[in-house]
């Protein structure tokens, strides 16, 4: 027969071994999820691109070389003419008025409007001789409209702006809240000081914005790198499929003409930029502690 | 007046410095404006287009004109009554489109909630590593998964299933769950679970009385977010499911987008009526959303 005295520290330490199976099996339905739904499937992808015949096959194919100048033109000038003019226009939001947040109401629907149905729409204003776009431009010029899904340019063209439609709107409002981060103090004294509104934009509100500009530039990369809607819908490819990126192509090879390893590898072929990306990311955000 | 001369300068110059000022304002205010005419055009262009091509009673030809000129409500009353091939299991699919977002919704906030108790209040050891894992999670493109998703899920059984979509969005939905959840919980005293276990609380009750009672506003914020991704994301539909009953509005609405035989009217006013959620719910629970992705 034992003392409760040495009984207590062996329940107290039972406690706390039933307190981290506790905590143990709160963690495993998430675990499980990441398992089975995201672990397996990006493993299994790299192995379905592993075979470096594939990746022969792919630069053998002038498309796929498009695709590649696509996908950089797409992700470069989207992303950074986003998030530039975000930041400009999270500056007009700053201003006071009940009509400028009546106008910020109705300026983020965009972002929660599905892709679909909007990408839909400016497919049609795109592909139609007698859509939208083409009323205004005769109405503006008198002239008939040019013809968008005719010329790769301008069918790039119209997805880059398509896509910035879609996204701008949520960019402007993270620069936004961090906008409202900044202590009004700091504008009063560089107002003092006689800085004008240009002034106090670049030598306040950027230096204290660049983190946030960064990490947001960086996530924001590697989301439109995956990026599918945008050129499947509005341009779906037009003219000729010569204005597909890595998404689009990936799934027509592996759908459409039945070769998924050739899709799978296609877009594994964005690893190469998605992985620094993430290693960036990561070390700025344990860094800095921005948090997400 | 001649008496004064200095004085009277000085109100010349005050008048005139003020009129300066007025006048800078007011161009201020006039730059303002037509900024902010043109942000509400371009936000609205695309909206109005759907409007527009819906309210045309012909499904393929257009008059070309900017204003709806014999506007008809024919292809709303189409969708309603699903009087068109092309919309024959409309109501249904909208019904399924409802279980796939609501499903994902109550699976990633519970999963999500579970894994952020632990790391956040249970102090798990090695819960950083699961921050990390919701964070990789989260940055990644999720459209380069959906070549091998289309295998594993046949590996799964789980091939034309609704439950295939639903699994990929909790599993994208879930990352960002528990970083705004753990984020979240930070502001919440730990005192507070301390007396509740020293007052005989188990995890499973201060997980439930206490936790999720005071997460409300975040657990809403992350609910919102999960349905929204799995209502607006239409990729993952499209390519897990293939028969017409099982079929999601987004997927029927894509299915269609390629033949030429699905009239541009019906697509629209099914488009719109599928915009009609998120748009109830943006105005509804907007103060929650602005729960933002990215901050100092």
């Amino acid at each position: 027969m034992s003392s409760a005295q040495p009984r207590r520290p062996g329940r107290r330490f039972r406690l706390q071994g039933s307190e981290t199976a506790w905590a143990i099996a709160f963690v495993v339905p998430y675990a499980a999820v990441f398992v089975a739904f995201v672990a397996y499937p990006v493993v299994f992808g790299l192995w379905m691109g592993s075979r470096p015949a594939l990746y022969s096959l792919l630069f053998s194919d002038p498309r796929y070389i498009d695709t590649l100048v696509n996908t950089l033109l797409f992700v470069c000038i989207g992303v950074n003419v986003k998030m530039f003019l975000a930041f400009l226009v999270s500056g007009f939001f700053m201003q006071r008025g009940w009509w400028v947040r009546a106008l910020l109401v109705v300026f983020l629907l965009p972002w929660a409007l599905p892709a679909l149905s909007v990408f839909l729409s400016i497919h049609y204003m795109l592909v139609s001789q007698w859509g939208l776009l083409d009323s205004l431009w005769s109405a503006v010029t008198g002239a008939d409209g040019p013809l968008f899904l005719v010329s790769r340019s301008l069918a790039m063209a119209a997805n880059i702006l398509a896509y910035i439609w879609k996204w701008l709107p949520f960019w402007t409002l993270i620069f936004l809240s961090a906008r409202l981060a900044i202590p009004k103090e700091i504008y009063e004294a560089a107002a003092i000081d006689g800085a004008t509104g240009i002034q106090q934009t670049v030598h306040v509100t950027f230096p204290l914005m660049a983190n946030v500009y960064l990490v947001a530039t960086l996530l924001s990369t590697l989301w439109t790198l995956g990026d599918f809607p945008t050129v499947h819908f509005v341009s779906s490819g037009a003219p000729a499929r010569t204005t597909d990126v890595l998404a689009t192509y990936g799934i027509h090879e592996a759908f459409g003409f039945g070769r998924p390893a050739l899709g799978a590898a296609a877009m594994m072929s964005a690893l190469p930029l998605v992985i620094p990306i993430i290693v960036l990311l990561m070390r700025r955000l344990h860094r800095t502690g921005v948090q997400l | 007046m001649t008496g004064r001369p200095a004085a009277s300068h000085v109100t010349a110059e005050r008048t005139a410095r003020r009129h300066h000022r007025r006048g800078r304002r007011l161009a201020g205010g006039i730059a303002g404006a037509t900024l902010g005419v043109v942000l509400l055009i371009w936000t609205l262009l695309p909206v109005y287009n759907m409007v527009l091509i819906a309210l045309d009673d012909e499904g393929d030809e257009f008059t070309g004109s900017l204003w709806p000129q014999d506007p008809s409500f024919a292809s709303f009353r189409a969708v309603m009554t699903q009087d068109h091939w092309y919309l024959e299991n409309f109501w249904h699919q909208f019904g399924n489109s409802i279980f796939l977002g609501v499903a994902t919704m109550v699976i990633t906030v519970v999963v999500g909630s579970l894994a952020s108790f632990a790391i956040g209040r249970m102090r798990l050891r090695r819960g950083r590593l699961i921050g990390d894992v919701a964070l990789l999670t989260y940055m990644l493109p999720t459209a380069i998964l959906v070549i091998p998703y289309v295998h594993i899920m046949h590996v799964y059984g789980l091939s034309d299933s609704l439950w295939a979509p639903i699994a990929a969005y909790v599993a994208f939905a879930t990352p960002y769950a528990v970083l705004i959840l753990h984020q979240y919980g930070k502001l919440l005293p730990m005192e507070l679970d301390e007396c509740a276990r020293i007052d005989g609380a188990s995890p499973v009750q201060i997980y439930l009385r206490i936790y999720l009672p005071l997460m409300t506003p975040a657990l809403v914020a992350v609910g919102v977010y999960a349905l929204l991704l799995a209502w607006n994301d239409y990729l993952y539909q499209f390519m897990l499911l293939s028969s017409t009953r099982n079929m999601t509005v987004a997927a029927a609405i894509d299915q269609f987008f390629d033949s030429d035989e699905a009239p541009w009217n019906y697509m629209m006013a099914a488009a719109l009526v599928y915009c009609l959620p998120p748009i109830a719910i943006y105005f509804a629970l907007r103060r929650f959303m602005a729960f933002d992705r990215v901050r100092t």
